[in-house]
């Protein structure tokens, strides 16, 4: 089974369990965490399942519920504000129909909010996935979106 | 390096990654190819070359030429009139000076030390950074020094703390060495998230192995035989190139056992974080890497004795590490001879806002205000006039143009109320509200606060609240004060510096734009923010 085979990468440590998380949300084409991948997780470091679960509620980067097979994050930190961050959160938005939090009903995307990616020299910015856009305008959305719709 | 007639740096970085950069590669090497010039021009792919904003950017050695946004298109011109005929092609080069020092060279008004071989070198490559004198400060301190005379070296040479509070390196390293029990930590603190700030990122991505050299001779100083670099969870790129340089060390016996025979171990292991601020805080991270959520702890005690698993810890932003390998190698007198007297060495800042050239530079401590903003970032970007600059990230003050001539270094800020923080210098010009920015700030720390304290918890939910009452024209100076006094309460008594460290941007920005928000308050139109009046 593919989820033992990502568990015995790891040494059985708890200072292993975020890294271990990541791996494990990595390989669900929805972008979560179930709640078997908790119990795995729990189980193979030797921890309570309350401290896995309190961890994985604590970090941005994990979720509990499923997402769209991309998952867009908007930066909004404030040079990312200064360049009309916001104006692309809400282009967003009117161009998938959902709102921040949400995915849309094909399970293609997820829209979140970041913090800071980084790569304030091309702001605004948003992450798809592990890649960074930067230099947004409705335009460029536009096609980002058509792009990854048309990959499926 | 193979010996080249001439040497074209690429900057692969995200930036240049989404701009295209691929594909310019490719035309590269398909143009030389034809041109028959494959064995004359080396390309390398580095980190950044310092420079943000100009897309996929390109520099010709030895001519120290720069090119931005390049388009494959545009590659043909390059080497046909440039590397062909020696002409640079005018319309594609940056006005920019040469940002890419030789090592210890000083360009303009940047001093590279932390940066020097960060768009020089191919960071996937442990013979470049050998061939630049990498590792020798590791093998000088195992086999020329005692682990107490590599402490008192970087004691003497006055290196401070670069991820913000600028606490003595040489004293933290003393009191880990000193602390009793044989099992210590080494900890790089890489989980960089100070908005606006990027300059670990490219430390990591341009120049991995200077981080290993400094955790390994950190390592041979206090007595740990292990070093874990905790890295931003969103840094991708930065993970990779760090696995990769810890197995080419490893390869060639600069890190594990008996390193260079010299009887010393070291271990090094990467760990991602998970999207998180508040785990920059040095015991979040520890509680992170403890695999829990990153509430920091109560101190005292220290992490210098007890850190990692109650053990004695060393944990050292990425910067300051980056500048250990040249204090062994050219001594603390050398690195005195950089910076102020209280501040010695260098500092690297990311410019950005509305200026003309965003980016990072490096540059000694104390350097003033004015000549970071208007010489290495041009000034203001459409020449309108300066109206605020944010410095030391989210959690850092409001200064004006009145302040363009403060000196950049730790003790010089603390004189203004401000802070260094992590180096980001955001510019804003007229064009900007700064009610609007003070929302940006506050919105962020309510969603970082990690709820564990009181004050910070319900205070940034408070000051969000009332920044909206203000923002909808329905405060006054009552409004104002309150925030005034939440920060001060949230700065007593909250429990790490996240929530101590809001009263800066709120204080500065409250005292210096009063008017301003005294009118968003009072429900007057803004024309820069544009809300309409009530």
């Amino acid at each position: 089974m593919e989820k033992k085979a990502i568990l015995q990468r790891f040494p059985r440590s708890p200072d292993v369990l975020l890294a271990l998380l990541h791996e494990l949300q990595r390989a669900n084409p929805q972008n979560y965490l179930t709640p078997e991948d908790l119990a795995l997780a729990a189980e193979y470091l030797g921890l309570p399942l309350s401290r896995v679960r309190d961890a994985v509620t604590f970090y941005t980067m994990f979720s509990l519920h499923p997402r769209g097979k991309h998952v867009i994050r908007v930066c909004d930190s404030p040079n990312c504000h200064l360049f009309g961050a916001w104006s692309v959160v809400e282009e967003l938005q009117r161009l998938l129909g959902v709102g921040v939090g949400e995915t849309t009903p094909d399970g293609l995307f997820t829209l979140e909010l970041t913090s800071c990616l980084g790569a304030c020299g091309v702001a605004p910015v948003m992450m798809v996935d592990d890649e960074v856009f930067g230099n947004l305008t409705p335009q460029k959305l536009r096609e980002i979106l058509a792009r990854l719709k048309e990959e499926g | 390096m193979r010996p080249a007639r001439t040497h074209v740096l690429v900057a692969v970085d995200e930036e240049a990654r989404q701009a295209g950069v691929e594909e310019v590669l490719a035309a590269l090497r398909q143009v030389l190819d034809r041109c028959g010039l494959r064995e004359e021009v080396q390309i390398v792919e580095t980190g950044t070359l310092g420079i943000s904003g100009q897309g996929v950017v390109l520099a010709v050695y030895p001519d120290g030429v720069f090119y931005g946004r390049v388009q494959p298109a545009d590659v043909e011109e390059i080497v046909e009139v440039h590397l062909l005929k020696g002409r640079p092609v005018a319309r594609l080069r940056l006005p920019t000076a040469a940002p890419v020092a030789r090592p210890g060279e000083i360009l303009g008004r940047q001093t590279r030390v932390v940066l020097r071989n960060v768009g020089v070198i191919d960071p996937e490559n442990i013979e470049e950074y050998i061939a630049q004198g990498g590792y020798e400060a590791l093998a000088k301190a195992l086999f020329a020094m005692k682990p107490e005379e590599v402490i008192e070296e970087v004691r003497r040479a006055g290196l401070r703390g670069r991820g913000g509070a600028g606490f003595p390196t040489g004293v933290k390293w003393a009191a880990v060495r000193q602390a009793p029990g044989p099992e210590k930590y080494v900890i790089c603190n890489a989980d960089e998230g100070e908005p606006g700030t990027f300059k670990d990122r490219l430390i990591l991505e341009g120049d991995p192995h200077r981080i290993l050299e400094a955790m390994a001779i950190a390592g041979y100083a206090v007595g740990a035989k292990r070093g874990i670099i905790y890295v931003r969870g969103e840094y991708a790129l930065s993970i990779r190139r760090l696995e990769r340089a810890i197995a080419q060390a490893h390869a060639y016996g600069l890190l594990g056992e008996n390193i260079l025979e010299s009887g010393f171990s070291f271990e090094i292991e990467v760990r991602p974080g998970a999207g998180a601020y508040v785990c920059g805080e040095e015991t979040a991270l520890i509680e992170s890497l403890e695999g829990k959520r990153g509430w920091p702890r109560i101190r005292p005690p220290y992490p210098v004795t007890h850190g990692l698993w109650g053990k004695p810890t060393v944990v050292n932003n990425v910067e300051t590490l980056a500048s250990v390998p040249d204090i062994l190698l050219r001594g603390a007198a050398w690195f005195r001879s950089l910076g102020t007297p209280t501040c010695p060495g260098t500092k690297v800042y990311t410019i950005l806002g509305h200026v003309r050239f965003p980016g990072l530079v490096e540059v000694e401590m104390g350097t003033p205000l004015r000549v970071l903003i208007y010489e290495l970032g041009g000034g203001t970007r459409d020449g309108r006039p300066l109206k605020a600059v944010l410095i030391g990230g989210a959690a850092g003050a409001f200064l004006t143009p009145q302040d363009l001539d403060v000196r950049l270094d730790f003790d010089s800020l603390a004189g203004r109320a401000a802070v260094l923080g992590s180096g980001a210098v955001l510019v804003m010009d007229e064009s900007t509200c700064i009610v609007d920015m003070l929302g940006s700030i506050l919105r962020f720390f309510r969603h970082e606060s990690c709820g564990q304290c009181v004050p910070c918890r319900a205070g940034t939910d408070l000051l969000v609240r009332l920044w909206e009452r203000v923002r909808r024209g329905e405060a006054d100076e009552a409004a104002l004060a309150r925030m005034e006094e939440v920060v001060e309460v949230m700065r007593q008594a909250s429990l790490c510096p996240l929530g101590q460290s809001l009263a800066l941007p709120v204080r500065s920005a409250l005292e210096k734009f009063r008017p301003e928000f005294l009118s968003h308050a009072q429900g007057a139109a803004c024309p820069v923010c544009r809300r309409e009046g009530k």
